[in-house]
């Protein structure tokens, strides 16, 4: 069974920033990138556990704090040279209110 | 009747880089002496077969890894037949004929057939997906595989297995590497090294099995996995094999040439039959075969003055070194690098940098060497093998590596001008010294990138390049072009002094412009190129320019320091260290209020509150009500300071007050890279003053300025700057050079680097006139005039603190 969050406004969160949530145990890293989209994955680097919400928001992708790793947040994919992947939740933006639901 | 010159007819066989490499030095010694034709198995012009690897990895495509493409071949009149296999040669009639029937008469012939891998001869062998890594087609079955399958099994640890292993990876395959030796590369490698390398790939992601032989290959039409002596299995639905090479002789046997090993080749590279040469892995010199590019190539060059008829001593064999980049890790070795009876060896090993070098001695001399993680000193090492010169009683000076640090680039440029102008520098592409000296000195080469595209030295695997730079000193004087250019980071090309230049000169306000001018390729850079222009900007225009919190590094964002479990740490200002029982009872009472794990003091007089949540940062700061530490940025850190005058009975000035002084007037301000002072009383030096970035050591009468230092990964004492004598000089000069460093460092480039790079006298010369030092430090005034303090500026402020707390999902609904 999945459930459907409403977990923050697009004015919560900076653009190439990030806010977090945990839900059912799982820490959650939610961006808001430079095209509009806000995308969500699961706040843990594959390589020693980074909190990637603190990381650098370039393009798509967040650097890791702890070790420079690129994450994917589309994709969730570890970039190359580099290799792991994170979880991602659908999110959904509701253009007119702002809101963010999130898909668990 | 014109005269018809009859040209001699010289076939090459074997389209590859050593046969070629021949060909263009015969092209170019004597041009049109010959009619060439070529034949070539494989149906591709002559690639770097060394960056397979690469295009596996998809760093490159085909198109880049090709060395001659066909026109080169219709350029100089080259009759070429790629995907003909030569089968025959017969002698008697003077020419060859191929698997297609092609036939081509000649005069003389150059086998350049190269090697084959060695398929272990194993039950099922035979089966689907079992290959070898030796060429493109190799590459595209890989590379197909990968698409379906998830498994892959390397057969072979040694450079070809681990290269094979690496594109896989990178091909999302999950690879497991089998070797039979106890550790990995061994050829290349002592145990040390090797396991070194062993741990950095499994950090990687590869995984291995040492010790293992296997017995056959499972599976029934497609290959499952192994089995191996050891009764265990092993499963893969690639299997590649890389477990060695065997020199191509089969066609040189059938004609009647004597073949041992390899195709047996006298110093002028002749087989045992007239008229017919060999170079390059097929054949064999002296009893042995070479499988790495550079003797290769002097092979070549041997044998195409030899065809030229121009006079040459042979080849009598070459030493090797290996130089290599393995997944990302350099290593080198050379000459007879295991210890055994008779040698010594010293040894260093750094696991926290992941560097290790070793070096073994025999009698007095240099004879073997191995690297690992830094392979700077290797050239200088294999010179020095090479030369068989005594190095009795600098034996710690070669392992430690003083002498250069010290030297810095004299003894290099000495070693560059004792070598022999046809000394190979660039071993990938065979370019000489006298080549390179040549390009510089009458074709205007002034820079390596220069060299690069005008001779193609340091163009393939860049292991060169640090002598190219050499020899740019060397040669170019005072036409010595700006420091060699290169990226800053992979997002552009352009240099440091480049980009700053842009900036300045079109007036360029913010990260997203200076991109967006200057070509940037990834449109939104990374983590070395953001904060960079965010710091060059904020440098050039104090007033106008807004700071991107977005593009500052983790630190910098949150104004504390994350650890590794995702906590920060907390480090107020304490001004020259000195502190009261006010402070001290204030920072115990936030301590115990938000229980923070633990309380430390820094090596920098302050204290450390470590493992606060990041929800916390804001109320601590709060209450606290202490300005920051900046002990996360790249900024002015601390001011260490000794006792003085004011209580030690040896002091000469007041060093507390002096520090004070200097942590009040530059916290807050933006650097290159974190800056360091210390202020000591007396030239005891209890503040460690010459260890920083700017010390200052007090004498009777004056004080002295110490700058460059590093007390880091690499230790490095300071220089003296000036001896001036009122503590307003001291204002005045430190002020002065703090401000040159930050305009003219590289981000990210601490002052010990870059007085290293730009030479002390450079900076003194810069603040040698008072009225320059007056308006560095009116700029440097300026810019401080416009900070304020993060931390209470972020307590104030609930739009910054926000990034500081979690979202709650305030609704749900379930679907």
């Amino acid at each position: 069974m999945t459930t459907k969050l409403l977990v923050a406004n697009l004015s919560d969160i900076d653009v190439k920033g990030s806010r977090t949530m945990r839900v059912k145990g799982t820490d959650i890293a939610v961006f808001r990138l430079t095209d509009g989209s806000v995308l969500a994955v699961e706040n843990k680097c594959p390589h020693k556990g980074g909190v990637l919400s603190e990381g650098m928001v370039c393009g798509t992708s967040v650097h890791c704090p702890l070790h420079d790793w690129r994450i994917d947040l589309r994709s969730g994919r570890v970039h190359e040279p580099d290799e792991g992947c994170v979880n991602t939740y659908e999110t959904e933006i509701d253009r007119e209110s702002g809101s963010i639901y999130i898909t668990i | 009747m014109t005269m018809a010159i009859t040209k001699k007819k010289l076939v090459l066989i074997g389209n590859g880089m050593a046969g070629v490499r021949a060909i263009e030095h015969l092209l170019k010694l004597s041009p049109g002496s010959y009619d060439i034709t070529i034949f070539g198995a494989e149906p591709h012009p002559n690639y770097n077969r060394i960056m397979l690897s690469s295009v596996l990895a998809g760093g490159a495509d085909m198109q880049e890894i090709v060395i001659n493409d066909w026109d080169w071949y219709k350029e100089n009149n080259i009759t070429l037949h790629t995907g003909h296999r030569v089968t025959k040669i017969n002698t008697e009639r003077k020419k060859v004929t191929s698997h297609l029937g092609i036939e081509a008469a000649y005069d003389a012939i150059i086998i350049a057939t190269g090697s084959n891998p060695f398929m272990l001869p194993l039950p099922g062998a035979d089966k689907e997906g079992v290959i070898a890594f030796r060429d493109i087609h190799d590459c595209e079955v890989m590379i197909d595989a990968s698409k379906k399958y998830k498994k892959a099994v390397v057969i072979g640890g040694g450079l070809l297995g681990l290269e094979a292993a690496r594109g896989l990876l990178h091909l999302g395959m999950e690879v497991t590497v089998v070797h039979i030796n106890r550790y990995l590369m061994e050829r290349q490698l002592d145990e040390a090294a090797s396991r070194m390398l062993q741990r950095e790939l499994e950090l990687q992601g590869m995984k291995f099995l040492l010790q293992k032989s296997t017995t056959s290959i499972k599976g029934k039409r497609r290959a499952t996995g192994l089995a191996f002596t050891d009764g265990t299995e092993v499963d893969g639905d690639l299997v590649v094999m890389a477990v060695g090479i065997r020199p191509n002789v089969e066609l040189a046997r059938g004609a009647g040439i004597d073949v041992n090993r390899g195709i047996v080749v006298d110093d002028f590279m002749q087989t045992s039959v007239s008229g017919i040469y060999a170079v390059g892995e097929c054949a064999e010199h002296r009893g042995i075969g070479y499988g790495l590019v550079a003797p290769l190539y002097e092979q070549g060059a041997v044998l195409a003055k030899h065809l030229a008829g121009v006079e040459t001593a042979g080849y009598t064999g070459s030493v090797t070194s290996t130089k290599l980049k393995v997944s990302g890790v350099d290593v080198f070795s050379a000459g007879r690098f295991e210890e055994s009876p008779g040698t010594r060896a010293l040894k260093i090993q750094d696991e926290l940098a992941g560097t290790y070098k070793k070096i073994v001695i025999q009698d007095g001399k240099l004879i073997g060497a191995v690297l690992f993680g830094d392979t700077s000193d290797g050239a200088e090492l294999f010179a020095s093998i090479k030369k068989g010169e005594s190095v009795a009683g600098r034996e710690k000076e070669i392992l430690l590596g003083i002498s250069s640090d010290l030297l810095g680039q004299s003894s290099g440029g000495n070693r560059l001008e004792a070598m022999g102008e046809d000394e190979i520098i660039c071993g990938c592409n065979g370019v000489s010294k006298g080549t390179i000296a040549e390009a510089i000195m009458t074709k205007g080469c002034n820079t390596a990138q220069a060299i690069k595209s005008c001779t193609k030295a340091s163009a393939s695997c860049g292991g060169c390049k640090p002598l190219v730079e050499g020899l740019l000193t060397l040669y170019a004087g005072d036409s010595l072009g700006e420091q060699v250019k290169e990226g800053i980071c992979g997002c552009t090309s352009h240099s440091r002094d480049e980009i700053v230049d842009g900036i300045t000169k079109m007036r360029l306000m913010s990260t997203k412009e200076v991109m967006n001018v200057l070509g940037w390729r990834n449109p939104e850079g990374c983590t070395k190129c953001r904060p960079a222009l965010n710091y060059y900007l904020g440098m050039l225009y104090p007033e106008e320019y807004v700071d991107e919190k977005e593009s500052r590094i983790t630190n910098e964002r949150y104004h504390a320091n994350i650890q590794k479990d995702g906590t920060y740490s907390v480090v107020p200002r304490i001004y020259g260290g000195v502190t009261s029982p006010a402070d001290l009872k204030k920072i115990a009472e936030v301590a115990e209020k938000f229980e923070v794990p633990m309380v430390k003091f820094t090596g920098g007089q302050r204290i450390d509150l470590l493992g606060v949540k990041k929800e916390n940062l804001p109320k601590i700061w709060a209450e606290l009500d202490m300005p920051s530490g900046h002990a996360y940025g790249k900024t002015l850190r601390t001011v260490k300071t000794c006792v003085g005058n004011t209580f030690c009975r040896f002091g000469t000035q007041d060093s507390i007050g002096m520090g004070i002084r200097m942590e009040k007037a530059f916290e807050r301000l933006n650097t290159p890279a974190k800056v360091k002072l210390a202020v000591s009383g007396c030239p005891r030096n209890c503040a460690e003053s010459t260890i920083k970035d700017l010390g200052v050591i007090a004498i009777d009468g004056g004080w002295e300025l110490h700058v460059g230092g590093n007390g880091g990964i690499k230790v490095k004492a300071t220089e003296l700057l000036t001896i001036v004598k009122t503590e307003d000089e001291v204002m005045e000069w430190s002020s002065a050079y703090l401000q040159l460093y930050r305009e003219h460092a590289q981000w990210n480039e601490r002052t010990a680097q870059w007085i290293e790079r730009v030479g002390l006298d450079y900076v003194k010369k810069a603040l040698e006139k008072r009225e320059d030092r007056l308006a560095l430090m009116a700029r440097i005034e300026k810019t401080l005039s416009l900070t304020t303090d993060p931390w209470k500026q972020i307590v104030e402020t609930a739009e910054l603190r926000k990034n500081f707390e979690h979202l709650t999902g305030e609704q749900s609904m379930q679907i």
